[in-house]
């Protein structure tokens, strides 16, 4: 149908090779701080494809999305707190939680639109929150410590580091397999359309608010499952995860990468998290001939260059980076 | 049940919608007989679009009774209303700009195909709403540019897809607001001769400025000013009478030399 070697093609092979080949590199040059880096890369990656479906597709700008990553994390915090190490328990639980969670914010913010939908998946979102601070038994905003990974019977060892990255980034592929699967089914038009035009769909027979919420509480499930990778990986759950900066932080990696496109937000994930690291290194290298010593102080800005990068792509990009790779694809 | 209620497919009684200090709709009773087409003309603010709304579902009127098919649809959602057969299409086109042609009537097919719980299959691959699609795009002459984004297409060819994907809901009655809105004389020639084959098979509820296609196909008229009827009638009659004339078509006449 369509030529294979189109440049978006040739980007997203070269991205899954390169995830591939991350641990052995790193292994190769002794750097394992390449393997930790590109864990978090790919863990928040699956968070933001979760998002991409409901905001990409969906059209729901949810402003509370950290919020899930949150309540995976503390389900494997608080159970292994609790003594339950097992990853049978913690996992489903971190899912079931999170759609429950979700079940309850979509149920109330999918009837309102535009800036009210926003602010309530904020509200909701702080409000767990400042439950997370207020948790003194589970080191209230200091957060918790996660001594022990998820324990999965001998089957499958997460302590590996490089069997962990594997099993993220396969979790990955499957979450991204399925938001494909899902956004072309008759499911993924009713959302898409009520993206589009809502009111059409009512008119032509749709009711839409079920569909929306469904969509809503499976994003959020999966991403509840990201954050219990993201403990697992950090060895450490704190409020902090859920802060609404950490959602805007999602928001730009969709934003970014592209809406309503397969890998954008991984391909979002991978430059924003690179950048974060790569910047202040960049601008610490170019400032130390002209300011010596100073130049230290002046990486601590390095923000300053990312939000100009973020607004050129917003205002050129419509479609984010993968949208640059596809062509003008939409509008 | 008297015989004249037998084939009244949608009746209308006493609807009331106010805005405010403004009566929109003013205790507006109306049959649409099945089978016929339905026009109704008034001036610019007369209330036509509202009524529509409530018909459709998207209006909550403030008294008064919608019945279709000898059933209270009155406090039915919209899409339970569109789901019952009951299809419009909007005078400010209103479609889904991102999709395709095709993408978009196989929606509408979708919508009356039962529940949209199906998250694996490819539902551009699904036959069942392809076909239907392609039909109702032949219909109104679109099959040609079926692959073409909506955002593509000219404001003639959007008011033809209106009619498309109402048609593919399968209706039993089609609400038309101002199908003809802002179309050159041949594009509303051809939407004239797309509604005159529809009014065959549909009951047509039809909105309109165009007085020359209001007239050309028109089984029945009501005039409505300011939320009121003022005539309802064959257009023979409405054409004769004369606080009609006087109340908009003069103006009409005069307006247009």
């Amino acid at each position: 149908m369509i030529a294979l070697l189109t440049p978006r093609n040739v980007v997203v092979a070269f991205l899954l090779l390169l995830l591939a080949a991350v641990p052995i590199y790193a292994a190769w040059t002794g750097n394992a701080f390449l393997v930790t880096l590109f864990t978090r890369i790919i863990i928040l990656g699956m968070a933001a494809t979760t998002l991409n479906l409901i905001l990409g597709y969906g059209g729901m700008v949810s402003f509370g999305h950290a919020v899930y990553l949150g309540i995976g994390g503390y389900a494997v915090g608080i159970l292994a707190y609790e003594g339950v190490t097992t990853g049978f328990v913690q996992w489903p639980l971190a899912i079931l939680v999170s759609a429950l969670f979700a079940l309850i914010v979509g149920a109330l913010s999918l009837r309102t639109r535009g800036v009210y939908f926003i602010m309530i998946t904020l509200a909701f979102a702080q409000l767990l929150y400042y439950f997370g601070v207020g948790l003194d038994r589970y080191g209230a905003d200091d957060g918790l410590s996660i001594r022990q990974r998820s324990q999965f019977a001998g089957l499958i060892n997460l302590s590996d580091r490089t069997l962990f990255y594997y099993l993220c980034l396969a979790l990955l592929l499957v979450t991204i397999y399925l938001t494909w699967r899902l956004v072309n089914s008759r499911f993924g038009m009713v959302i898409q359309g009520s993206r589009s035009n809502d009111r059409r769909m009512r008119a032509i027979g749709f009711p839409t608010f079920r569909y929306r919420l469904t969509a809503f509480v499976i994003a959020g499930a999966i991403c509840g499952l990201a954050g219990a990778l993201l403990a697992n990986h950090t060895g450490f759950i704190s409020p902090a995860t859920m802060h609404w900066t950490r959602s805007g932080d999602l928001i730009v990696m969709v934003v970014l990468g592209g809406m309503a496109s397969s890998f954008g937000p991984l391909i979002g994930a991978l430059v924003l998290l690179s950048l974060e690291e790569a910047l202040p290194i960049v601008i610490r290298a170019a400032a130390s001939p002209l300011f010596g010593d100073a130049a230290v102080r002046i990486a601590e800005y390095w923000q300053i260059v990312l939000g100009p990068l973020f607004l050129l792509v917003v205002l050129f990009a419509r479609g984010g980076i993968d949208g640059l790779l596809a062509g003008a694809r939409r509008d | 049940m008297t015989d004249a209620r037998v084939d009244t497919l949608l009746e209308i009684d006493g609807l009331t919608k106010r805005f405010g200090g403004v009566i929109a709709s003013d205790a507006i009773s109306l049959g649409v007989r099945k089978g016929e087409l339905h026009a109704i003309i008034g001036p610019n603010g007369a209330g036509k679009t509202t009524l529509i709304g409530q018909l459709a579902g998207e209006i909550a009127p403030d008294a008064g009774r919608i019945s279709f098919e000898g059933g209270d649809v009155t406090t039915l959602p919209t899409y339970r209303r569109s789901q019952i057969g009951l299809a419009r299409s909007f005078q400010i086109t209103s479609l889904f700009l991102d999709f395709t042609a095709l993408d978009n009537v196989a929606l509408a097919v979708q919508a009356h195909a039962g529940h949209s719980f199906h998250f694996w299959r490819s539902a551009r691959g699904e036959a069942d709403l392809r076909v239907p699609a392609r039909a109702a795009l032949a219909r109104v002459g679109l099959a040609e540019r079926s692959d073409v984004l909506v955002s593509n297409l000219s404001h003639g060819e959007h008011r033809q897809l209106e009619i498309a994907m109402a048609l593919a809901t399968t209706p039993r009655m089609l609400l038309l607001d101002e199908p003809m809105a802002g179309m050159g004389p041949e594009e509303s020639a051809r939407m004239v001769k797309t509604l005159r084959e529809l009014k065959r098979e549909l009951t047509i509820l039809l909105i309109e400025h165009d007085m020359e296609a209001v007239f050309a196909l028109a089984d029945r008229i009501t005039v409505l000013v300011y939320g009121r009827i003022i005539a309802s009638g064959s257009p023979e009659a409405i054409r004769a009478n004369a606080e009609v004339r006087q109340a908009y078509l003069g103006e009409q006449e005069q307006a247009h030399g």
